[in-house]
């Protein structure tokens, strides 16, 4: 495949896996990175990335899609523009996580692995992040934010939809309060 | 940005950089970086392996295995090239030190690798981060490349005929990956199911080379081991124990955060005197010494307990990665083990099937005993269940889950048993977690 023409990735990201295949002692080695940076593109893993990365590689679709399968980040339907990932296992749990993930689902209106209407944000319930000592953490795509509180959630809503050139018309819930039960933890 | 903490009783050893942004090279420098990597270069192979016994380092990872065993292991003469591989694949909860290296002290990782793989005869080591760690893995790659520009790295390190080459590598969410085999296998751009042992990776590893596999913080520790001086690092720790200890200190505590003490530092005083004591001047429940796979410990339990892996062990439970997680009286027990159990049946590969159907099991039975649906027997049942788990697994993330499950059930039976009667826990307030 000639990666000027043909590929579906940008010619930064088909540089990119020419490079990446070139360095290993093994094609195949490439594979997994490969396959994340290119979700990171294109969003997910269509059946034309998956396509696309086989022929690079020189394994078949099903090997692909075997390895791909496996790892929890890759996706095989799109997310949101912006993906928060909100940890809720342990350290997180006991410094309240769970605030963190309930004040997200209330703000976006949507549940785990749940996509808002307008495409800008998705919701995920993940486990540990390693951001154990600034708990409870979350992640926005790849960006970590720490030591949260749930009355921190609308801002970083704000910040993001203003990245994503949806500023909110205000209305989202800066001014009201944080409905949460009687802390846990 | 994460936190950075301190205390008067850290001995800073390995992140004696932090905060002082060496991951510029020539700041890095300026503090003495890339001086042990040369110093070894001139030593050879078996000095430094000598010195590395001598240091008594033991693995991060939560092993505890000897390093300078490990690697003494790997034979001198290869058919097949040799590899140094760099586990950064940090995803145990309750820990986050490599984090910290990795955005403070690039290069030590880098140093620490070219040091390995002087040691063994390789020439090419990988240092995989897990996918989590973009913006740490884009600094390693930016210190990989200075290294490369200065000579550090390349055909000719520091100028000698000896080459030695870095890979790095993104992960893509797996706990699992963390396993020495199974991170090979993902190396090799496969599913990261673990192999059987042996053979063993020093023997035959990643493409059936001989390779050892160290934790970050084990490889970041290297340099620091051979500048000090094997002996001097020695006597920071206790017998058999050399050296510090990223102890990463999380939960319901005051000041959490990492902080390098001296192995066997007792474990109450990082509490509560590190740490600053428990949230809000509540009262102690229970601690998890390293990482949400070593079996809990009372408060009873760690009065004289000093922090290095033999100490640890005689207590019952392991020094794992350091990652002290710290519970107080308002937590329940029941929720918490439902929440650790969760994990591990989240991150079970599905290759060995005690440990695939049991982790399903166990999470399955602590949803219902946790939401007043438990019966007498389910306590029993959840050991039963967790005790042919153990030992029959390929890796140990079997073990990993069934360790923690037997040590709740022994110490904290009576608040299992107060969740009987059809009563929901009295701490109860996820619906998610209640769910069955």
């Amino acid at each position: 495949m000639s990666s000027e023409t043909m590929s579906i990735f940008s010619p930064r990201l088909a540089a990119r896996f020419d490079a990446l295949v070139a360095k290993y002692p093994v094609k195949r080695s490439a594979l997994v990175p490969m396959l994340l940076y290119a979700q990171d593109e294109i969003g997910y893993l269509s059946d034309a990335v998956i396509a696309e990365v086989a022929e690079r590689i020189g394994i078949t679709e099903l090997d692909v899609r075997n390895v791909a399968t496996y790892y929890s980040m890759l996706r095989f339907k799109p997310a949101g523009k912006y993906n928060i990932q909100v940890c809720t296992n342990i350290s997180c749990m006991l410094r309240g996580g769970y605030d963190i993930l309930d004040r997200f689902q209330k703000e976006l209106g949507v549940g785990h692995k749940g996509i808002t209407s307008d495409g800008v944000f998705s919701l995920e319930e993940v486990e540990c992040i390693g951001a154990c000592c600034w708990a409870p953490a979350i992640q926005v795509n790849y960006d970590f934010h720490d030591e949260l509180k749930p009355e921190l959630v609308p801002g970083i809503l704000e910040g993001y939809r203003a990245k994503a050139g949806f500023p909110g018309d205000g209305s989202t819930s800066l001014g009201r309060k944080a409905e949460g039960k009687a802390p846990h933890a | 940005m994460p936190r950075l903490v301190s205390h008067p009783d850290e001995v800073k050893i390995v992140t004696r950089r932090f905060g002082q942004g060496a991951a510029n090279i020539d700041r890095y420098l300026e503090l003495g970086g890339y001086q042990s990597a040369k110093k070894c270069l001139e030593q050879g192979p078996d000095w430094i392996i000598n010195e590395m016994k001598a240091s008594n380092l033991r693995g991060r990872g939560g092993a505890g295995f000897a390093t300078g065993m490990k690697w003494s292991f790997v034979p001198k003469q290869s058919p097949k090239p040799k590899y140094v591989l760099v586990n950064g694949d940090e995803s145990e909860p309750g820990t986050c030190k490599d984090h910290l290296i990795f955005l403070h002290d690039p290069h030590s990782v880098i140093e620490g690798t070219i040091i390995a793989g002087l040691a063994i005869g390789s020439k090419l080591g990988f240092i995989y981060l897990r996918g989590e760690y973009r913006y740490l893995l884009e600094i390693v790659e930016k210190a990989v490349a200075d290294a490369y520009a200065r000579g550090f790295l390349g055909k000719n390190i520091f100028g000698s005929e000896t080459e030695f080459q870095i890979i790095t590598q993104s992960g893509a969410g797996a706990y699992e990956v963390g396993e020495e085999s199974a991170l090979m296998e993902s190396l090799e751009g496969k599913r990261g199911v673990p192999r059987i042992k042996p053979p063993f990776p020093a023997v035959v590893g990643l493409y059936g080379g001989p390779t050892i596999i160290n934790n970050a913080e084990t490889i970041a520790t290297v340099p620091h081991v051979i500048a000090m001086g094997a002996e001097s690092y020695a006597a920071v720790g206790t017998p058999r124990n050399g050296g510090t200890r990223l102890f990463g200190i999380s939960g319901h505590v005051e000041r959490p955060g990492v902080y390098e003490l001296p192995m066997g530092y007792n474990l109450k005083k990082m509490i509560y005197d590190v740490a600053g004591g428990v949230r809000g001047g509540r009262k102690l429940k229970a601690v998890v010494p390293g990482g949400s796979s070593t079996p809990v410990l009372l408060p009873e339990e760690i009065e004289n307990l000093g922090m290095d892996f033999d100490q640890v062990g005689k207590a019952g439970s392991m020094l794992g990665s350091g990652g002290v997680v710290v519970i107080d009286d308002q937590t329940c027990i029941v929720e918490f083990a439902l929440r650790t159990i969760s994990f591990y049946q989240h991150e079970s590969c599905g290759w060995c099937i005690p440990c695939r159907e049991g982790t399903d099991w166990l999470k399955k039975t602590f949803t219902r005993f946790h939401a007043g649906f438990g019966t007498a027997s389910d306590i029993d049942n959840i050991q039963h269940i967790a005790q042919n788990i153990l030992g029959r697994t390929f890796c140990p993330l079997g073990d990993a889950a069934a360790m923690p499950t037997l040590g709740f059930i022994k110490k904290f039976r009576k608040e299992f048993e107060d969740h009987l009667n059809g009563k929901p826990c009295p701490y109860a307030r996820h619906e998610e977690l209640a769910a069955v």
